[in-house]
């Protein structure tokens, strides 16, 4: 995750904007998944299993019926795992049932060169086989390093690769906001 | 004949002095002397010692020359400020025939830097079952009067008892290596703190306590002598202390390194500290330097033990147990006794020099500085300070624990019968 | 940083909490239909042992597989080191066919704390058991034993085993295991007491940070986890004490003595047990037994460890020891300049 002084970095979205995009992605959810009866929600640590969660919530006042929501921890599987220390690892949560068979949508917070996303299919390939694989993402900032994009996105935002995003969420940061703001030195290897 | 002048050099420590060699004798001591058709020896600041005489060296000739010969290991010695060494006995094969120690004899005479006495083994192999011919090793051309299985312990207690009434025939003294071999089974350094911690099996102080203490009641009840090798705990150094002021006839020695190093160096798991006796603790150190100073302990022995590089370039365990030491003895005496104030210049020439001359009756070793006396010297640079660098070493081996160390004093020339056998540092 | 894992005694306490987090989630890689993971793909482990232990020896094999590094085993029996090969030449060897990381296991205590410090080799030396000095390993896979029954799975994330009272009964003096977790269990808050026969304890043992006691009814009550050790009964004939049945009734763990254990406490042993010598079928059999989850526990322990000194490129475990030698800071008594 980026790290920058968030004096500097201006808000894009605020507290409200990202409840609203939240809604308006459960929504599409159910439309594209037809009422949704399948799909198992797995988040990718650290905030996109809170966005999970939470979508997971809205599905649920949607339709009314238990939505399966679970965590997916990419680390062990990321290529770039040679460029830094180990990281410590995140919990990998699968609901009861499994995900053979369910159509899958991955949560994360920021979509950015494509690479968490393609870990989190190689790791979903050594836990099960769904039926389809979608992805939603709060922010998508381009620069895609991959051919990977994503099913349901909260904000498209052009950014250059000098700027920095940061998602904020009140479980993790106490806010509620996705920050643009300016890298201070070299790039760092966002995802 | 030649003629040497040693101009100013502070003979045992004292005011400096002139030292005038005429051939292979000391011919005056005296200030301003004349220089006429000498070779001087501009000696200021330096230390004039009698030869050193190691009672305790493993020259591995025959059977080991991988490690040292007669040869190497005498260059060694000349290096170190030796003018005598006693050879150990546990070569292959073992020196327990008048032909294995006349073999050694010869070769010492033939290396021509430094007088070889052998030992005799007490037993025959070392295997301490079977007296060795004792006699025909004393009336032999080597003339041995110190026997020792050094390397193993002479345990069996009647063994012991008849060895020490033997040898009273013909004034020899029998050396004790004193370790249990019960209580030594799987040892492979001090127990203690340490070894608890290391897991290494542990060599305790009563493994070698209880057979000094047994040995010199020994030597009280036949009335003979016993000299105690390498001595290196607080506990032997009491039982020593006991038995002097009782009169019983028992010398003793310690090794340099067990004036220095503790058992703490073990946590590297670094096979040059070990060695048997094993490094003790600091209490055990500082109690040997209080004996080495009040006379309890009579010598400074080397135990020189040569090993090659693949001996210790291992795991602890596979590891053989030795340190070279004649390069560095003088040195490490001067940092721990001299430098500390526990002892004088003429104290280590008592210790090193006089005494173990004495006890192994070295002829023509550990004679005073005078006119008269064999011209058997050492002359030290006490003011020098460098460290130990092995590459340099006169010895086969290298396994010093010291390496890198800086440590104080160096030894500039010996002379051997008026000999030069080391000037300046470099060997002739 | 730490490249080698040589001592228990060498890591911190957010260090060993780390490799017990990390191992807590490799420990749901086995749960998955496809336990492995990619993660030391291309890297090459080698299993040295000069000593016979097919348990510790698969147990780390299953870790390495299952992170999918290549695996190489070398057992001293039968080949070059048999011969009168020596450790160095065995070192290079590996070091020329460009091993990443080798885990031993060696009957001489140090051995691989030598091997790291050499400069034999570059690769990262796990240590396996060494002598009587060290097994970390075992260690750490008895503390994550003991964190997961008395703390919890997911209540022990993050946490250490402050105040937990830890009972090891026998052979401490030839016991790498002990040494080990004593030291761990020290690092963790765990207050530790040792009970044996005093010939089984080592002289110098009061420097441990740990009690000893020689009565086991005595500590029973008072203990959260008994862990009992192996005792060979080839000690017997070293004098180390009388007779089987008399070491069994004064230190073997039996139903009855069991009992006088605390009912949250458990009885864990690191194996291979000796039935009947130390601990009775009724013990070993009971739910309060752990050591088949020990086992399992085991290969966790090892991915974990295994990914925190291979899985970057540097290691992400602290080393408080210096890959170099000590200073001999002690080595002179008198110097106090």
């Amino acid at each position: 995750m980026d790290t920058h002084d968030s004096d500097v970095a201006r808000p894009v979205l605020e507290g409200p904007d990202i409840a609203r995009v939240l809604t308006r992605i459960a929504h599409e959810i159910v439309e594209r998944a037809k009422g949704a009866d399948d799909v198992v929600l797995l988040g990718i640590p650290t905030r996109g299993v809170f966005l999970a969660q939470r979508l997971a919530a809205k599905l649920e006042e949607i339709t009314g019926r238990k939505i399966p929501v679970g965590s997916l921890d990419i680390t062990m599987y990321r290529d770039d795992l040679r460029m830094h220390p180990p990281r410590a690892l995140a919990r990998t949560e699968i609901p009861g049932d499994g995900i053979d068979g369910r159509l899958v949508v991955l949560v994360d917070d920021v979509l950015f060169s494509g690479r968490t996303i393609r870990a989190a299919l190689d790791a979903l390939n050594d836990i099960g086989r769904p039926r389809a694989v979608q992805l939603a993402v709060l922010v998508d900032r381009g620069h895609r390093e991959l051919p990977i994009r994503a099913d349901y996105v909260g904000k498209n935002l052009p950014t250059s690769l000098r700027e920095t995003v940061k998602v904020q969420l009140a479980e993790e940061d106490g806010r509620d906001a996705v920050l643009l703001g300016a890298k201070p030195t070299a790039p760092a290897g966002e995802r | 004949m030649s003629k040497i002048l040693i101009r100013g050099a502070q003979v045992l420590g004292g005011e400096p002095q002139d030292v005038l060699i005429d051939g292979d004798t000391v011919a005056e001591v005296g200030t301003g002397l004349g220089a006429e058709g000498a070779t001087v020896v501009e000696a200021d600041g330096k230390i004039l010692l009698p030869g050193l005489v190691d009672l305790h060296t493993h020259l591995r000739e025959p059977g080991r020359e991988d490690s040292e010969t007669v040869l190497t290991g005498t260059r060694a010695a000349a290096s170190g400020g030796y003018t005598s060494v006693f050879a150990m006995a546990n070569t292959f094969p073992v020196a327990d025939t008048a032909g294995v120690v006349e073999q050694v004899y010869r070769l010492g005479k033939e290396s021509g830097y430094c007088d070889v006495q052998p030992i005799g083994a007490v037993t025959v192999g070392l295997e301490g079952k079977k007296l060795a011919e004792l006699g025909a090793m004393h009336e032999s051309a080597a003339g041995v009067t110190v026997f020792s299985d050094d390397g193993k312990c002479v345990d069996d207690a009647v063994i012991m008892r008849r060895a020490l009434e033997y040898v009273k025939a013909f004034g020899g003294v029998v050396a004790q290596h004193a370790q249990e071999p019960r209580l030594t089974e799987g040892a492979q350094m001090n127990e203690g703190v340490v070894s608890a911690e290391l897991g290494l099996g542990g060599w305790p102080a009563v493994a070698e306590e209880s057979i000094i203490a047994r040995d010199v009641l020994l030597a009280e009840h036949v009335g003979s002598r016993v000299h105690i090798c390498h001595l290196s705990t607080a506990g032997s150094v009491e039982i020593v202390r006991w038995a002097k002021s009782r009169g019983i006839d028992v010398t003793a020695e310690v090794t340099p390194h067990h004036l220095l190093l503790t058992d703490e160096l073990v946590r590297s798991y670094n096979p040059v500290y070990k060695v048997n006796p094993p490094l003790r603790t600091e209490r055990d150190v500082l109690a040997l330097r209080e004996a080495l100073a009040d006379g309890t302990i009579d010598i400074v022995a080397t135990d020189h033990a040569p090993h090659p590089h693949e001996d210790k370039d291992c795991e602890w365990g596979a590891a053989a147990m030795g340190m070279v030491g004649l390069e560095t003895a003088l040195s490490v005496v001067q940092h721990t006794m001299v430098d500390t104030g526990l002892l004088t210049w003429a104290g280590v020439a008592d210790r090193m020099s006089h005494t173990p001359a004495r006890i192994g009756q070295a002829e023509g070793h550990g004679r005073p500085v005078s006119a008269g006396e064999p011209a058997n010297l050492t002359l030290v640079d006490p003011a020098y300070r460098g460290p130990v660098d092995p590459a340099g070493f006169a010895s086969r081996s290298r396994n010093t624990p010291y390496e890198g160390r800086e440590l104080p004093g160096r030894v500039t020339h010996t002379w051997l019968r008026g000999r030069a056998t080391l000037v300046d540092g470099k060997l002739q | 940083m730490m490249r080698h894992l040589i001592s228990a005694a060498d890591l911190t306490r957010d260090d060993a909490v780390l490799i017990l987090d990390t191992a807590e989630e490799m420990a749901r890689v086995a749960d998955r239909p496809i336990k492995k993971l990619p993660t030391l793909r291309g890297r090459t482990v080698v299993n040295l042992f000069f000593e016979d232990s097919t348990r510790t020896r698969i147990s780390f094999e299953a870790a390495e597989k299952r992170l999918s590094a290549d695996v190489i085993n070398f057992t001293a029996k039968g080949s070059s080191v048999s011969k009168g090969e020596s450790l160095k030449d065995t070192a290079q060897t590996l070091e020329a066919m460009g091993v990443d990381a080798v885990v031993i296991r060696h009957g001489a205590s140090g051995a691989p704390y030598t091997l790291a410090n050499s400069g034999w080799i570059d690769a990262a030396v796990i240590n396996a058991g060494d002598g009587t000095h060290q097994h970390p390993t075992q260690a750490l896979l008895d503390a994550f034993t003991m964190r997961r029954r008395l703390v919890g799975r997911d209540a022990g994330l993050g946490q250490d085993l402050a105040g937990k009272r830890v009972t090891v009964v026998g052979d401490i003096l030839h016991s790498r295991v002990a040494r080990s977790n004593v030291d761990l269990l020290h690092t963790l808050g765990a207050d530790v007491t040792l009970v044996a026969p005093p010939t089984l304890v080592p002289v110098g043992v009061e420097h441990w940070p740990c009690e000893v006691s020689y009565d086991l009814d005595r500590v029973l009550p008072k203990s959260d986890a008994v862990m009992m050790l192996r005792v060979q009964r080839e000690r017997m004939n070293a004098a180390f004490f009388p007779t089987e049945r008399e070491y069994s009734r004064r230190y073997g763990l039996d139903g009855e003595r069991m009992a006088r254990m605390p009912e949250h406490a458990i009885v864990m042993h690191p194996g291979p047990m000796v039935r009947g010598m130390e601990i009775t079928a009724e013990v070993a059999d009971s739910d309060r037994c752990t050591v088949v989850e020990q086992v399992a526990n085991g290969v966790s322990i090892r991915m974990a460890v295994l990914y925190l000194l291979l899985g970057g490129n540097e290691p992400a475990v602290t080393h408080t020891r210096p890959a170099t030698e000590r200073p001999a800071h002690t080595a002179f008594p008198d110097e106090e300049k």
